[in-house]
């Protein structure tokens, strides 16, 4: 198995812009920028939607489902002290050409993940709650198994 | 377009390059004044013609040793009086600066360019150990990100192999790419570099050595990543006029790739298999009647070997996804192939001069200069390319006025 992540989470700056996103997760639920006039999901987040330059945006929330574009596994201790672990760039269901680099956890990395459906699992470091994704299972599922969710 | 591109107007007609090599333990600014005085002389010129000055990424970019001096340094320690300077990192790649330059020279502002592209990255690893992130200990805090670092600084994704590694696995699920392929880029330049006498790496590299080399990230090991090393590389581009006056054969500018059409991002650019090469590769040929059967040499950025596979396709050589059993077997990039590539050894085994060293290598060949290395087939034109993910730009050159 590897690593979830890194052996130290380096973390964002919060600001204006990124608060919701980088915090959201503190309720389990994953956010995105969205326009409320050609209802258009942003990111990263900006203040004027780049579809119609509109400034009605509030974050919504989406289902926290998404595919699986590509992957890696980082060999390389490039932070000191860290196993192997699962970079992700996924795309989410709502809307594919919004994506997120991330970590997925609880899998095998082989070369079927790609197009993988999976689902986010925060995990909280300092204030900051990452969105990480596993496979989606076809067991119950068991909230709580995970710090922040 | 009516008429030729301005770039039409610009040739490289003097070429030049430091001592190369690991942990020189020479300034940046020394290497860098010999790479320059070297490009002069060979143009035939004196540093009195020069009348500008271009650098990537200019003076305190990124990681110790990254950068270079900055146009300042090098106009004070040569006395150079300018009428065009300019240093920056934003634009089509590393070859931003020769782009620059031949715009410069077609609006008049310059006659003789002096461009310049200088790493001591060697050395600065050297002194500095090489450094991880984050792992300093002992107190301070550790600093927080913005901007695109704080979308993949989190899940350990630090280095741009973590970020051209994604477009790597994206191409073995979409064109089943195998590590077999892949590594025909990394054995094909540790071959030329064995011609190279400055190359970083000379020893024979096999298939199995490929094979047996750690990861770093998947599928890009630690023969996909190129070689630190210390070096500057220095080129005069000139106003194409002054070519047949020039000692040396020049080398006339073509056409330029600097479209990026795409989002400029590592995680959100439409086609990860491709990223921005697609767009600059398809503005260069929109600038020129020359297609890419006419191309006699290719030096691809290979950074990491994945890239040189991106830009054979980006650039038309085969089709989107072909790149692999392009290059399977190794004959065709080969030397005595049909479109050689990376002929000094490329970044892998010659050197990370971070795409200058292949430009100079682009202008060798045309001139013929190769030596033990030198194409013997028809060399007239070449296609170069710079950069990787989200930063690309290209340059058509021509042996003769195009």
């Amino acid at each position: 198995m590897f690593a979830n992540g890194p052996a130290i989470r380096l973390l964002p700056r919060l600001d204006v812009d990124n608060r919701f996103f980088w915090t959201g997760g503190a309720d389990g639920i994953l956010r995105f920028l969205r326009c409320r006039s050609c209802r258009q999901f942003i990111h990263p987040p900006v203040p004027r939607c780049p579809a119609c330059l509109s400034d009605r945006l509030a974050p919504e929330p989406v289902s926290g489902r998404a595919t699986v574009h590509s992957f890696t596994v980082n060999y390389q201790a490039w932070i000191p002290g860290s196993d192997p672990y699962v970079i992700g760039l996924v795309a989410i269901d709502e809307q594919p050409d919004v994506r997120l680099m991330t970590n997925l956890v609880d899998c095998e990395p082989d070369d079927t993940l790609v197009g993988r459906a999976v689902e986010v699992v925060f995990e909280q470091s300092d204030d900051v709650f990452l969105p990480l994704f596993r496979p989606v299972s076809t067991l119950p599922d068991d909230p709580g198994t995970r710090s922040g969710r | 377009m009516s008429g030729p591109p301005a770039e039409r107007r610009a040739a490289i007609t003097g070429i030049g390059q430091s001592a190369v090599g690991r942990r020189l333990g020479r300034t940046d600014l020394d290497l860098t004044l010999e790479a320059c005085l070297e490009a002069v002389a060979d143009a035939g010129l004196s540093r009195d013609d020069i009348d500008g000055l271009a650098t990537y990424p200019g003076a305190g970019l990124g990681t110790g040793g990254f950068a270079g001096p900055g146009t300042p340094e090098v106009q004070d320690a040569l006395r150079l009086r300018l009428n065009w300077h300019d240093g920056g990192a934003e634009g089509p790649g590393q070859m931003r600066a020769v782009i620059a330059a031949c715009f410069a020279i077609a609006a008049g502002a310059a006659r003789h360019v002096l461009v310049y592209r200088t790493v001591s990255e060697s050395t600065a690893q050297g002194e500095g150990g090489r450094q991880g992130i984050g792992g300093s200990g002992g107190g301070g805090s550790v600093p927080r990100f913005s901007g695109f670092l704080q979308w993949s600084l989190p899940f350990g994704a630090v280095s741009a192999v973590n970020w051209i590694a994604l477009v790597g696995q994206r191409r073995v699920h979409e064109f089943g790419l195998t590590r077999e392929q892949l590594a025909q880029v990394a054995l094909n330049g540790r071959r030329n570099a064995a011609l190279n006498p400055k190359a970083i790496y000379r020893e024979p590299m096999g298939l199995d050595d490929y094979l047996a080399a750690r990861m770093i990230s998947s599928p890009l090991c630690l023969y996909d990543c190129d070689a630190p090393c210390d070096g500057s590389t220095a080129l005069v581009v000139s106003d194409a006029n002054y070519a047949p006056d020039s000692p040396r054969p020049s080398c006339h500018v073509n056409a330029v790739g600097t479209a990026l059409r795409g989002r400029p991002s590592w995680d959100q650019f439409d086609d990860m298999t491709s990223m921005a090469a697609r767009d600059a590769a398809a503005s260069m040929w929109e600038r020129t009647e020359l297609r890419p059967a006419d191309v006699d040499i290719v030096q691809l950025y290979d950074g990491f070997s994945i890239l040189a596979m991106v830009w054979l396709e980006a650039l038309g050589f085969c089709g989107r996804g072909e790149s692999g059993p392009f290059v399977e077997g190794g004959t065709r990039i080969a030397l005595d192939g049909e479109l050689p590539l990376n002929t000094a050894g490329g970044q892998l085994s010659a050197g990370r001069l971070h795409g200058f060293g292949l430009l100079h290598e682009a202008c060798l060949q045309l001139r013929g200069d190769g030596g033990a290395r030198q194409v013997q087939g028809r060399h007239e034109v070449a296609a170069v390319a710079n950069g990787g993910g989200p930063i690309a730009g290209s340059l058509l050159l021509t042996r003769g006025p195009g």
